[in-house]
């Protein structure tokens, strides 16, 4: 008996204590109030210099904070007891991040700098009056090749994906959206397909390039392309950047048939303890000098018009990122299906998965 | 009063279970008839029973089977040697040390180990042979899988082993038995509980592998633990993901009855974790 009770304590004891850690630990992480700005971005996505310089100019204090998934994010944002007054979701992700009423709406007024954004870039169909999201970089999904270890060849075509002198030897993405979309852009279908048939055609279509694949992975494949362990991978431009700047020998090329156009976006929780903050952050980034410095030390396109004039030419002139205007014309920004219809993509890209061997 | 406080005792055993064994399996099963609105169904069910699902269901248990034996056919004779050595119990150490580095870091370590550029394809280039592609292959995930398990397979055939009393081979000897029918008739009968345990604790872990299938295997094996995965994290499909985890469950319990010991109270020594 005397040990029982021992034991009870004992349990009270040790969740008293995880009661208390955990109480402390939600005091500091997202702590908020009017001189502190809470900011949950992706790993290496700003150039820290950029938060001091905010830092001296407001007098704010930055609380920086990092993520490695929009689900991720999403879920600590629904669950709340954080207090983030900046996130950073990509499009699909501030759609449903709006529909589960987890934004506030951005007052364009205090964001005089919006001005610069090309307007391409705005008012897109995930968000059609950038009430609560504005544009931080964009992107696309392409193919990132060694050229020393492929001679002559190019990707111009999504078709050259099937070319059977690459048996095994192309990485996949671990993602049915991106994988699918190939399928779908390669016979000349919308991204953002609902129609069952077509998805199925994809599919099998995709199903014939089973004998290229080499592995279908997901962030290891910018270790193996870098230390040219790999030839050729279907990956996101930012990525792609990534590894080019290890390895001299890698490219990165936009199939002509079109491709996904993708955003990471800046946005204020419903969580923000610091609006006006947050809105003097979001109007702060925009500035074409802070944009260009950032665009230039992530290595990620900026949608920011004024900000290209400012950066590196060789950069800027880099068709490779910065896509020429008749190839962005066919790049496609992802819409949300629903659930139903991304689980028919997950299945289809199960079933292709399977086809692999 | 001493029986009241023994049963008393039990209690934080009984809720111990009732919250964290009982509750999440028929959470599992309420969610398996959920569609994804939250409608009662019983589509999941049918959906499993479609050719992609059970294919995948037989290369899981295929898989399954290969690690197993693999570790069987490794663990048995090193857990025999290692009972004849002079310090086994450090022996047994150095073999269950690795088991305790996270299982991840062991993974990430053989995506270098099996790279183009990695030792053993730099030894095979040095012997002149062309360089092979070993990682995203069925022996990489085999292998790495192999290596991952093959502590839990020895340690229960170790303690069987060891608690062999050598008399009995002694006796099995002197009545005329040859070495290998002593093995055959003696030791492995009498070691088999261990035998069992081992294969419980690979064959069922194995079932549900899902990390080391993208990361040594690059998808090309996929495994009722991978589908688990993407249905949960990637479609949101919980229901799917549930049904998914029900049939797991079921073929665990099988295997369990499979392997089970028909005798109670022989000691069930050293079933890892």
């Amino acid at each position: 008996m005397k040990s029982l009770i021992r034991a009870s304590i004992g349990i009270l004891l040790v969740c008293g204590i995880l009661m208390y850690t955990s109480h402390a630990m939600d005091a500091t992480s997202g702590k908020s109030g009017k001189d502190i700005l809470t900011i949950y971005n992706w790993g290496e996505y700003i150039d820290p210099a950029l938060i001091k310089k905010f830092e001296k100019q407001t007098g704010i204090n930055v609380i920086y904070e990092t993520f490695d998934s929009n689900e991720a994010m999403m879920t600590k944002i629904e669950q709340g007891g954080t207090n983030y007054d900046i996130a950073v979701p990509s499009e699909y992700t501030v759609e449903q991040m709006r529909e589960r009423h987890l934004l506030k709406k951005i007052d364009h007024k205090q964001i005089p700098n919006l001005k610069y954004i090309e307007p391409d870039f705005l008012h897109l169909a995930f968000d059609k009056k950038n009430q609560y999201s504005i544009p931080y970089f964009w992107g696309t999904v392409g193919v990132v090749y060694n050229k020393k270890l492929l001679k002559d060849k190019k990707f111009d075509s999504w078709d050259d994906l099937w070319d059977p002198s690459l048996k095994g030897k192309v990485i996949l993405v671990d993602s049915a959206r991106e994988v699918i979309g190939v399928g779908l852009n390669s016979i000349g279908q919308s991204l953002n397909t609902t129609d069952s048939t077509v998805l199925q055609k994809a599919t099998n279509k995709l199903i014939r390039m089973a004998p290229n694949v080499k592995a279908v992975i997901g962030d290891e494949v910018t270790q193996l392309m870098i230390n040219g362990d790999a030839e050729v991978a279907l990956t996101w431009s930012g990525q792609a950047a990534d590894m080019m700047s290890e390895n001299e020998d890698l490219t990165y090329s936009v199939p002509k048939e079109g491709s996904n156009l993708w955003f990471d976006n800046m946005v204020i929780p419903k969580t923000s303890k610091n609006i006006e903050g947050a809105h003097k952050f979001i109007n702060f980034m925009l500035d074409p000098k802070v944009a260009a410095q950032n665009s230039e030390y992530v290595g990620y396109t900026t949608p920011n018009k004024a900000a290209l004039k400012l950066m590196d030419p060789e950069i800027v002139n880099d068709t490779r990122y910065y896509v020429s205007k008749d190839v962005r014309e066919k790049l496609e920004v992802y819409k949300n299906l629903g659930k139903e219809k991304i689980g028919e993509y997950n299945e289809l890209f199960l079933r292709f998965k399977m086809s692999i061997r | 009063m001493r029986r009241k406080g023994n049963l008393l005792s039990l209690i934080p055993y009984y809720i111990w279970i009732l919250f964290f064994v009982i509750a999440p399996i028929l959470l599992i099963v309420y969610y398996s008839l959920l569609d994804l609105h939250g409608h009662f169904t019983i589509n999941n069910y049918r959906n499993f029973l479609t050719s992609v699902y059970l294919k995948m269901t037989l290369s899981s248990f295929w898989y399954a089977f290969l690690i197993t034996l693999f570790s069987l056919i490794i663990s048995y004779p090193a857990a025999y040697l290692i009972t004849k050595l002079k310090y086994k119990q450090l022996w047994l150490i150095l073999i269950i040390i690795p088991s305790w580095i996270n299982l991840l870091l062991k993974t990430y370590a053989f995506i270098g180990i099996f790279g183009n550029k990695g030792p053993i394809n730099a030894f095979v280039k040095a012997i002149g042979l062309p360089n092979q592609q070993i990682l995203f292959t069925d022996f990489a995930f085999v292998f790495v899988s192999v290596y991952i398990f093959i502590p839990f397979m020895i340690l229960p055939i170790f303690n069987a082993l060891d608690k062999l009393n050598p008399a009995l081979i002694d006796a099995s000897r002197d009545l005329g038995a040859s070495k290998i029918t002593t093995f055959r008739r003696v030791i492995i009968p009498l070691t088999m509980n261990g035998v069992k345990a081992g294969v419980q604790a690979v064959f069922i872990p194995a079932l549900s592998l899902f990390m080391i299938t993208r990361l040594i295997a690059g998808n090309r094996v996929i495994t009722l633990g991978t589908a688990i995965e993407e249905q949960f994290l990637t479609t949101q499909n919980w229901g799917m993901g549930s049904t998914i985890s029900v049939f797991l469950i079921l073929f665990m319990f099988i295997i369990m009855l499979l392997t089970g010991e028909r005798k109670k109270g022989v000691a069930r020594n050293g079933k890892a974790k």
